[in-house]
């Protein structure tokens, strides 16, 4: 019962995100801001967990192909699929959705308790628009993090693959270059803005929803980032059996 | 004039407010009081439509609140001035910004036209060299008249103000009283204060509402609260002993 009204309750709030706009001289420093906490603030982190993971994966593919049977290229092809298909889209996410998701469900949650959601209502705004609008226009710019941790992963895996002296240069760019399928791409890029829009949405449902003192503060940002990532994996498996199954 | 019939709320199984009647004139400075946890503060939200309630009506210069549409609501509340108990500062913005956003949000004005609105509001409340802290930066009485500050800026119609001068000294409390007093009258606003300070509510007490286990208990003004026989209100009122010698030399005084 409690999900059922939960799930209502943020659609209602998504409908609410985009009536009654807020002015745009007073949204754009708001998106602005949003985009340097949200997207610029993450490059770092995502950077690094991309690119030692990738080397790794090149690693462990390497260490498992030990049939002489097996073209030396196929380390730079199994590191650049999966790199591609899974690990940016898809696993980035869940840890965005730790970084940034507990980050606006925190704020938005600490706004709930000190009254300044109140404050925004009483004056006869759409907090909802005024809040979640610019988070979800900054969220947009999503595929450009996750293009970057593409690069940096297939790199990543390079760089491993050659000074950890698993395989040659030439054959790793043999391998991200063998049976390219642009279907592929468009789908990995589908996929990183449907998380996108969860990313931007359930964390600020769960903020601005919440109830009590900032002890429930820590409490709405645990909740918002489990559910975040349920949300994230079964649409993960929904979209990959509907697009490529 | 706001007119609330018969208000019922209840939290879970608490009933707090047991059906208020009362109406608050325009032009008027009109205070709430009574005992902390009687339920002021949510009889305010409720007149502002941030709690809902089961039972009866409130209604704005004839418009009945809870038949209004979203965007009517907002309309109306775009005229609402208020001051929450815990000042509700945005803290990612400074004091001036706080004071300026209803006016960047509902105004046309020109940025130097809103910085001296900020200005001439700012230093009404005594507040002229702070405008670049942070609500985080400033005491709680600084971030009270920020508050204050912040709700009047874009003269309002109706001003709410939950306990405007509670962590206030005397002396700044009077000058808050005042100014509230002032702009009550000048743009013939409808006022109502949640208040316990016994000197606000000798001073511009123009309308007294005593609340008490969430029912109205009494109704009058400053000039009748110190006649009244209202064992619950001269209990309530002359609980310390300056305010029971002033309320003898009063009635003697008027033998
Ligand atoms: N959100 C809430 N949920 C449950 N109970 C509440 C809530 N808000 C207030 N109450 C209860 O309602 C009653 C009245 O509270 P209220 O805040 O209106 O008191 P008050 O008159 O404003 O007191 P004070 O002068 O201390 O500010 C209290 O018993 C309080 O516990
Ligand atoms: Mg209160």
């Amino acid at each position: 019962m409690k999900y059922l009204h939960n799930i209502g309750a943020y659609f209602i709030m998504i409908k609410d995100v985009f009536r009654k706009p807020t002015k745009w001289s007073v949204m754009k420093p708001l998106i602005l801001k949003d985009i340097d906490d949200l997207i610029i603030g993450s490059l770092g982190i995502v950077a690094f967990i991309a690119f030692f993971v990738g080397g790794v994966v090149a690693i462990q593919t390497s260490l498992n192909i030990s049939d002489p049977l097996i073209p030396k290229y196929l380390v730079g092809f199994a590191t650049r699929q999966s790199i591609i298909l899974e690990f940016a889209p898809t696993f980035i996410s869940i840890i965005m959705a730790g970084k940034v998701g507990s980050f606006i469900t925190s704020s938005i949650g600490t706004m709930r308790v000190t009254e300044q959601i109140d404050a925004l209502e009483v004056m006869g705004i759409n907090a909802i628009n005024y809040l979640v609008f610019p988070k979800f226009i900054a969220l947009t710019l999503y595929p450009f993090v996750i293009s970057i941790a593409m690069f940096l992963g297939v790199l990543g895996g390079m760089a491993a693959c050659v000074y950890g002296g698993y395989g040659t240069l030439e054959d790793y760019i043999q391998g991200i270059q063998t049976d390219f399928i642009p279907f592929h791409i468009y789908y990995a890029f589908f996929k990183t803005l449907v998380f996108a829009f969860v990313l931007a949405t359930i964390p600020s449902f769960y903020g601005y929803f919440m109830k009590g003192g900032a002890l429930e503060v820590g409490k709405a940002s645990t909740t918002s980032f489990v559910w975040t990532s349920v949300v994230i994996i079964l649409l993960n498996f929904l979209l990959t059996s509907l697009l490529l199954g | 004039m706001i007119e609330v019939k018969d208000l019922h709320k209840s939290f879970g199984d608490t009933h707090i407010l047991k059906g208020i009647s009362t109406s608050f004139e325009k032009g008027k400075t009109n205070l709430i009081i009574g005992q902390s946890g009687s339920g002021k503060t949510v009889f305010l939200k409720c007149l502002l439509g941030l709690f809902d309630y089961e039972g009866g009506s409130i209604s704005y210069d004839g418009k009945v609140f809870s038949l209004l549409s979203t965007d009517e609501k907002r309309e109306l509340r775009s005229e609402i001035g208020m001051v929450f108990q815990g000042s509700a500062l945005f803290d990612s913005m400074t004091i001036a910004e706080n004071v300026m956003f209803p006016l960047r949000m509902f105004t046309k004005q020109s940025k130097s036209e809103m910085e001296e609105r900020v200005d001439v509001v700012l230093n009404r409340v005594n507040l002229s060299d702070a405008h670049y802290k942070m609500p985080s930066e400033a005491s709680g009485g600084m971030q009270k008249r920020v508050a204050i500050a912040r709700a009047i800026v874009n003269n309002p119609k109706y001003l709410f103000c939950d306990e405007p001068n509670s962590g206030l000294d005397p002396k700044t409390a009077i000058v808050i009283d005042n100014l509230i007093q002032e702009i009550t009258d000048e743009f013939n606003i409808t006022t109502v204060i949640n208040s316990h300070d016994m000197n606000s509510v000798m001073e511009i007490g123009e309308k007294i509402v005593f609340l008490k286990d969430g029912l109205k208990a009494w109704e009058g003004s400053k000039d009748t609260i110190f006649k009244t026989d209202n064992e619950v209100v001269t209990d309530f009122v002359y609980s310390s002993e300056l305010f029971k010698k002033v309320r003898k030399m009063y009635l003697e005084e008027n033998e």
